[in-house]
């Protein structure tokens, strides 16, 4: 019996010739990650256990973006300990304001991580990688701790669920449409414990912002990781930015699935999750009688480049409806450049809307677009549960960029092809 | 090893932003964020949970967020255990790096109530529903977790 991609890439890791699933190993890792709220617990826990170095000071990355630039005196004091911290060991991969972005977006685009890599990092949104051919999954600080000293982590040999792509996105319909009508298919523990693996000659279709979103929201369907096949849109992207070597793995033809989802990418239409899970999936055009407060478009789920050029496109010449707030945060600081250049911020704050510097601020409920009681929200972020972006009472709508742009718009949500 | 408490029940999907939600996540202060567990779900829990206590949920307990503030809330309100129908899987991990007991068993999920009177058996993996007098046997770690669990969390057994 073969073995699945993300088999493969785990037993090289390990250094075995063969894995199977429910083994449990242990593998070398190509980098470790935090943020500024999960790394303070992980050097407290690094501290008190009395480690007294890294494993390598270049294979840690630290990104000071959730509740930073600092929304207040205890989120500062966190951001300094892992300032502090990222000095003393010369951790060369550390991140802070004016050159952080969204974890999520900005180490792929640092070519930090490359195809065939093993990558842990304390935040549960490190699944995105996958998109470029890599093992990656969320941690705990704990595990971050562990690998911060050895290098190395344990796992279970994940099984997988081989999802075959095949045709053709519509006319603004993105990465997100898809994975949200895929998790409203498989449910939010519908990949618990497994692999999601991306295949299928539908890949030619998505870009690799496409991919990114959909790697990133795996974890949402409970996935240990989600992965996909690497070919020339992944090599091109890699090989522009690529800060080491990849090594490209492929699922064998006999690998062992436990089940095949084949996925027509031309049945999809703009799809919204309603609250409070990213399950409870509806086309945008049933969910017209809902009027909206707040649109954020951002996150490490969609602060790209290709998702602020949709929502710019739409947004042009047009302003946001009366009463309606929206919020636009580019990922990082080269896509807010990028966007500069492009006329996008021009376009967005002409029709209304706010832009900020990189965080993921209102995505968690953080800071920059708290919501009140009984508030609605758009969103083109990851979770929708209670509270997540504020008061108990408000509700979160995720969606695409395209989705969310014509819902600021009209102030209900909206299917962007009725505009 | 044994606990004995009672119950406190939540249904499926309990993710961590209601655990301990990102609003109190300026602080890695153990007690602090205790003070918040179960906020965003039930306001009282912080009030009612006694030392020893026992929480309950239903599928996919702990999904979401990576936060291990979120175990580290529950095991410091006092709760001895959490058993659950099935947990999400950095849930899982994080409770076993940091030492909260955690035990996947569907028929206890379902065959304890709110309130109950709880015993637990670990050793052994029995628990045991006083207040109505039925048993369930948990799923057993595999030796490798038990070695993490006997070595008092994952980086004492990596130091050691």
């Amino acid at each position: 019996m073969g073995m699945t991609m993300t088999q493969k890439i785990l037993a090289h890791g390990a250094g075995l010739e063969k894995v199977e699933a429910g083994q449990l190993i242990r593998t070398k890792l190509s980098l470790v990650l935090g943020n500024d709220i999960t790394t303070p617990v992980a050097i407290n826990e690094f501290n008190k256990v009395g480690f007294d170095g890294v494993f390598d000071n270049k294979k840690i990355a630290m990104v000071m973006d959730h509740f930073v630039p600092n929304k207040d005196i205890k989120a500062a004091e966190q951001t300094k300990q892992c300032r502090m911290f990222a000095g003393k060991y010369d951790i060369e991969n550390y991140f802070d304001v004016g050159d952080m972005g969204i974890e999520h977006a900005l180490l792929p685009e640092k070519g930090l991580v490359v195809p065939g890599d093993i990558v842990i990092g304390a935040d549960s949104h490190t699944c995105t990688y996958g998109a470029l051919g890599a093992f990656s999954t969320g941690v705990g600080s704990t595990d971050m701790a562990a690998g911060m000293a050895t290098g190395e982590a344990w796992f279970k040999v994940p099984s997988a669920i081989k999802f075959e792509l095949k045709g053709e996105l519509k006319p603004l319909v993105s990465g997100k449409d898809v994975i949200l009508y895929i998790i409203g298919k498989i449910g939010v523990d519908g990949a618990l414990y497994k692999s999601m693996e991306f295949t299928g000659e539908g890949l030619k279709s998505l870009s690799i912002d496409d991919r990114l979103c959909m790697a990133n929201m795996a974890i949402e369907a409970g996935a240990k990781n989600g992965i996909f096949d690497v070919d020339e849109i992944t090599l091109k992207y890699v090989n522009e930015r690529k800060q080491h070597d990849y090594k490209v793995f492929k699922a064998d033809d006999d690998a062992e699935y436990d089940e095949v989802i084949e996925i027509d990418l031309s049945k999809i239409n703009s799809t919204v999750a309603c609250p409070h899970l990213p399950e409870n999936t509806k086309d945008a055009t049933e969910l017209s009688d809902i009027k909206v407060d707040q649109v954020v478009i951002g996150s490490c789920t969609n602060g790209r480049y290709s998702d602020l050029k949709a929502a710019a496109e739409l947004l042009k010449g047009k302003h946001i409806a009366k009463g309606i707030r929206c919020i636009v945060i580019p990922a990082t600081q080269t896509i807010y450049k990028q966007a500069i250049k492009d006329g996008f911020i021009d376009i967005f704050i002409d029709a209304g809307c706010a832009v900020s510097t990189p965080t993921c601020g209102p995505c968690l409920g953080g800071y920059m677009g708290i919501l009140a009681e009984n508030e609605v929200a758009l969103a083109t972020t990851n979770r929708n549960f209670v509270g997540r972006m504020g008061h108990v009472t408000s509700k979160i709508y995720l969606a695409s960029p395209e989705v969310a742009a014509a819902t600021a718009i009209n102030g209900y949500i909206t299917d962007p092809k009725s505009l | 090893m044994n606990a004995h408490g009672f119950a406190h029940k939540y249904g499926n999907n309990v993710d961590t932003d209601v655990i301990i939600p990102a609003r109190y996540l300026n602080t890695a202060d153990h007690k602090e964020l205790a003070s918040h567990c179960m906020e965003d779900i039930d306001k009282e829990f912080v009030n009612k949970v006694k030392q020893g206590d026992i929480m309950i949920g239903g599928a996919n307990f702990g999904c979401g967020s990576s936060r291990e503030h979120a175990p580290i809330a529950i095991k410091e309100s006092g709760i001895a255990c959490v058993i659950a129908k099935s947990f999400a899987r950095i849930f899982y991990r994080n409770s076993i790096n940091i030492g909260l007991a955690i035990l996947e068993c569907p028929e206890a999920s379902e065959g304890i109530a709110d309130g109950d009177e709880v015993k637990i058996d670990f050793d052994n993996g029995v628990i045991t529903n006083v207040t109505s007098g039925k048993e369930f046997k948990a799923q057993p770690f595999p030796p490798f977790i038990k070695e993490i669990i006997a070595k008092n969390g994952l980086l004492n057994s990596i130091k050691n």
